[in-house]
């Protein structure tokens, strides 16, 4: 406990981590802006983010989030296709982009002193992104070919696109961030120009600059760049909720591969009030327990212990716009089933539920959620993306220390809680399990890939 | 999900610095060769401790000892089990890893640098690196889990792609090598125990430290985490690497797209050459989406989403490969602009302005690669493992700048000669 207590006390009088830090503001057009002072090295991580993701996306269009964030690479009134990254590049920076099922984000990493030239150009492909039809066609191409490399080849990919895909029924998370194939070959320039039209506006979004600055000056660059283009009204978002699930599904996906692979997901709840939900709190440490670090439960009982995983693992991210899920994920080890495993994981609920947490492993949780605060400030980035994340799904930067706090005082009792109540009787009516089932690779036959010669024709 | 690449281009390709780290150097009276930067803006301490004890010292037909013995320092070690020292390190936060590549074997630890955590911390890295007991059982549990995440690999086009390539251009060399089902079935507990015994000495490793810690502290760390170590062995020379001569493999998969992979054995760390080539493939394909193959295979004709280029030095000469993925009907038409783009850079080098955006995105980034003591860990492990100048960060710019376009050209023509091109296609139709 005391040590506990010292190592946040410590963690809260790292330099830069007093109350005034960050900084926010909020410019005319509705576009927050917020600032985190780091003076550690003469950088600058610039990120502008939407509130646009997949799940804002249609059936039919699905992947278009993603397309257009290719495309802002494409030009503008002003800045030819391709000059983007190259100003970034001549800066002795790196930039990149990010679609998420929540948001889509763009970032540079620069030296401090190109921040405004940076500012500038963010600010001009949001109001004036103008790409023709013929780059258009080229880059759908290139995103085709991504999906193929993180999707059509990748066996556990394809897992996780099934199981999302059945889990959800009425959700938009039942569709990949990537989109569907079909989905890539049929879209028009036109689909991803709707896109931008609708959902890039100042209002639609928020800044972020981590690193060697003057947050003041900084304030003062948004407004003369930011702060200069105007709000527009944005499509309403209509409520998505998925109708309660009422029994177990199941789906099996055949690719080739050597190892079977297995992903459950349980339906439970995401975070919505940080004052009052203590379950996801309670979710997000049970996830701990089991999963984050090589003492925690799987690694320990089911790859070393009991050696029925080759590897297993637990996930829950409570902090989203849409549904969230608990899931547990393995391989089997070498002459074991997949059966066995997915026993062997709900064994493991099974303990929680049973018998609750050590304070030992409790202790171990909230010791690593104070030590990944300080490493953190290790990187700019990793800052950056905490702040982005966090204000993606609705909550504000203000309120992570809070979160913090709240995840630092679930009680063993909490946890057990949550796992009768989420993992207990009943609990299958909200799960759905995807499994991989390895064909061997002489059984199967080269894809076609000919349909997509359609793409390009506008 | 556009980018991914940039950060292992980052790691293989660039290698900058700009004046004001100061790097302190000692040999510690165990022998090992010591670099440190101290630091106190955060309270965490970073170490790296690295041997040469890499893949390219495996024993004939026991491929993959290396990396085994690696894996297993945190195994048990000292009266320890593995679960008391994975629970020891939970309890403290603290993060213990490392990495095993061919020339070289390293364990990595970051810590609160408070001196409860740290001391317990640098406790388990000490008994890690001194007193491995390489459990039997645990050895037969990992033997089992390599052998099945070796036919795994063995299913994924990606990685057959590496596996292959490696084999093509180092053929009968350590660096070509691979584990397999066989050659990991026939590891024993002696071969770790003598592994460790021969390639875990002082004289043979050396140990980065950043962070929030005096030099006087420094230095008894560096000494406490190896005077214990073993006496080893001298380190003998590797077999010198030979150039394979121009050849095209072919592996059936049926996977969507084709992996294809052009390079040969080019440069060792350290080779004067190194800055022209550097600046070189930044224009040729590491400089990303302002690179020649980047825009001639997918800017403009869409041909894949991943298309670079990078040099990867190492002890002896390391590969320089061309990669990219791309729809397997249209395998060989984004070869040939691959190996065209190729072509008219090893003839003409690169123009004034690629030169001039080269230097300029090398030189004015120099100070992204080492804005944390992560990445500056990096640094420091690598100049001292390869015995590069202390000067390396500081000289960085200054070396960068006097590149000239005959620099590059004379380079290329030295280090990339086609007749030694090895291009590996899996899943060609």
């Amino acid at each position: 406990m005391n040590m506990k207590k010292a190592l946040l006390a410590a963690a809260l009088l790292l330099p830069g981590m007093l109350l005034a830090n960050p900084h926010e503001k909020q410019l005319v057009n509705g576009m927050r802006v917020i600032v985190k002072e780091d003076r550690r090295a003469p950088t600058v991580v610039h990120m502008v983010w939407y509130r646009a993701g997949a799940m804002d996306e249609k059936d039919g269009t699905s992947g278009v989030a993603h397309v257009l964030e290719h495309m802002m690479f494409k030009g503008t009134k002003t800045v030819k296709a391709g000059e983007f990254n190259k100003i970034v590049a001549e800066a002795g920076g790196r930039d990149n982009a990010f679609t998420s099922l929540d948001y889509t984000a763009y970032f540079q990493i620069v030296p401090k002193a190109a921040l405004p030239r940076m500012m500038a150009l963010e600010a001009d492909r949001m109001a004036n992104l103008s790409f023709k039809p013929e780059d258009f066609a080229a880059e759908i191409k290139v995103v085709m070919e991504e999906r193929r490399m993180r999707t059509e080849d990748n066996p556990q990919s394809l897992v996780h696109e099934a199981l999302n895909s059945v889990a959800f029924r009425a959700h938009p998370y039942r569709r990949p961030i990537i989109g569907w194939m079909d989905d890539l070959e049929n879209m028009t320039w036109q689909d991803a120009l709707d896109w931008y039209r609708h959902w890039y506006a100042p209002n639609n979004a928020y800044l972020l600059v981590v690193g060697d600055v003057d947050h003041q000056k900084v304030f003062r660059d948004a407004e003369r760049t930011y702060g200069r283009i105007k709000a527009k009204p944005l499509p309403v978002r209509k409520l998505q909720h998925e109708p309660e699930q009422t029994g177990i599904k199941r789906v099996t996906v055949k690719a080739p591969a050597k190892l079977p692979y297995l992903s459950m997901a349980w339906k439970v709840p995401r975070l919505r009030d940080i004052d009052q939900d203590r379950e996801s709190f309670a979710l997000e440490v049970l996830a701990g327990v089991l999963d984050g670090t090589d003492s925690a439960r799987l690694p320990r009982n089911l790859v070393r212990g009991q050696k029925i995983a080759q590897s297993a693992g637990a996930g829950y991210d409570g902090t989203v716009r849409g549904e969230a899920t608990f899931m547990l994920v393995g391989q089997p080890a070498e002459g074991r089933s997949v059966a066995e495993l997915e026993t062997a994981l709900r064994g493991e609920l099974a303990r929680v539920r049973d018998e609750g947490v050590t304070d030992e492993e409790l202790a171990r949780i909230k010791t690593q959620i104070v030590a990944s605060q300080v490493y953190k400030r290790d990187s700019m980035m990793a800052q950056a993306m905490e702040i982005g994340g966090f204000e993606a799904a609705g909550f504000n930067w203000r309120d992570h220390d809070k979160l913090l706090d709240k995840l630092r005082s679930v009680t063993s009792e909490e946890v057990q809680s949550v796992a009768r109540k989420y993992f207990g009787d009943g609990s299958d009516d909200r799960l759905t399990v995807a499994v991989l089932d390895p064909l061997p690779l002489d059984q199967t036959k080269p894809k076609s890939n000919t349909k997509s010669g359609v793409v390009g024709r506008h | 999900m556009r980018r991914i690449l940039l950060a292992v281009l980052a790691m293989a390709v660039a290698f900058a610095a700009e004046a004001g780290v100061k790097i302190e150097h000692w040999v510690a009276p165990s022998g090992a060769r010591v670099y440190f930067v101290e630091t106190h803006d955060l309270p965490i301490l970073d170490i790296d401790v690295s041997f040469a004890a890499g893949g390219a010292r495996d024993p004939a037909g026991k491929a993959g000892l290396a990396a085994m013995t690696q894996g297993m320092l945190d195994a048990g070690a000292g009266d320890l089990d593995e679960e008391a020292i994975s629970e020891r390190l939970g309890d403290i936060a603290a993060r213990l890893g490392g990495s095993s590549d061919s020339d070289r074997a390293s364990l990595t630890l970051r810590t609160l640098s408070y001196p409860k955590e740290r001391d317990a911390a640098l406790g388990l890295l000490r008994l890690a690196l001194t007193r491995p007991s390489f459990p039997e059982a645990v050895l037969a549990r990992e033997k089992a889990r390599t052998v099945a995440a070796i036919r795994e690999a063995d299913t994924k086009p990606d990685a057959i792609a590496a596996k292959r390539f490696a084999a093509a251009i180092y053929p009968g060399h350590p660096y070509g090598a691979s584990a397999t089902v066989e050659s990991v079935a026939g590891i024993a507990r002696d071969d770790l125990v003598a592994f460790h015994r021969d390639h875990y000495s002082a004289r043979r490793s050396v140990v980065s430290i950043i962070g929030d810690m005096t030099r006087a502290e420094a230095e008894r760390i560096a000494q406490s985490l190896t005077e214990s170590l073993p006496a080893g062995v001298p380190e003998t020379p590797l077999p010198e690497v030979t150039l394979p001569g121009a050849a095209t493999v072919k592996v059936a998969h049926p996977a969507t797209q084709s992996h294809i992979h052009v390079g040969l054995p080019a440069v060792r760390r350290g080779d004067p050459d190194y800055f022209a080539l550097l600046v070189g493939n930044y224009s040729l394909g590491g400089g990303g989406f302002v690179s020649r193959l980047m825009k001639e295979v997918r800017e403009k004709r869409g041909y894949a989403y991943s298309v670079y280029s990078y040099f990867a030095p190492r002890k002896l000469a390391g590969p320089f490969e061309i990669g990219l993925q791309t729809k397997r009907e249209q395998a060989a038409d984004a070869l040939k602009v691959a190996n065209e783009v190729l072509a008219g850079f090893l003839k003409d080098g690169p123009t004034a302005t690629e030169l001039a955006a080269a230097k300029k995105n090398l030189i004015d980034g120099f100070g992204l690669r080492i804005d944390s003591n992560a990445k500056l860990l990096g640094y420091l492990s690598t100049i001292g493992f390869f015995n590069l100048p202390l000067t390396y960060l500081d000289d960085f710019p200054a070396k960068v700048a006097a590149v000239t376009a005959k620099d590059v050209r004379d380079a290329f023509a030295r280090h990339v000669r086609p007749e030694h091109l090895v291009t590996v296609v899996v899943a060609s139709d």
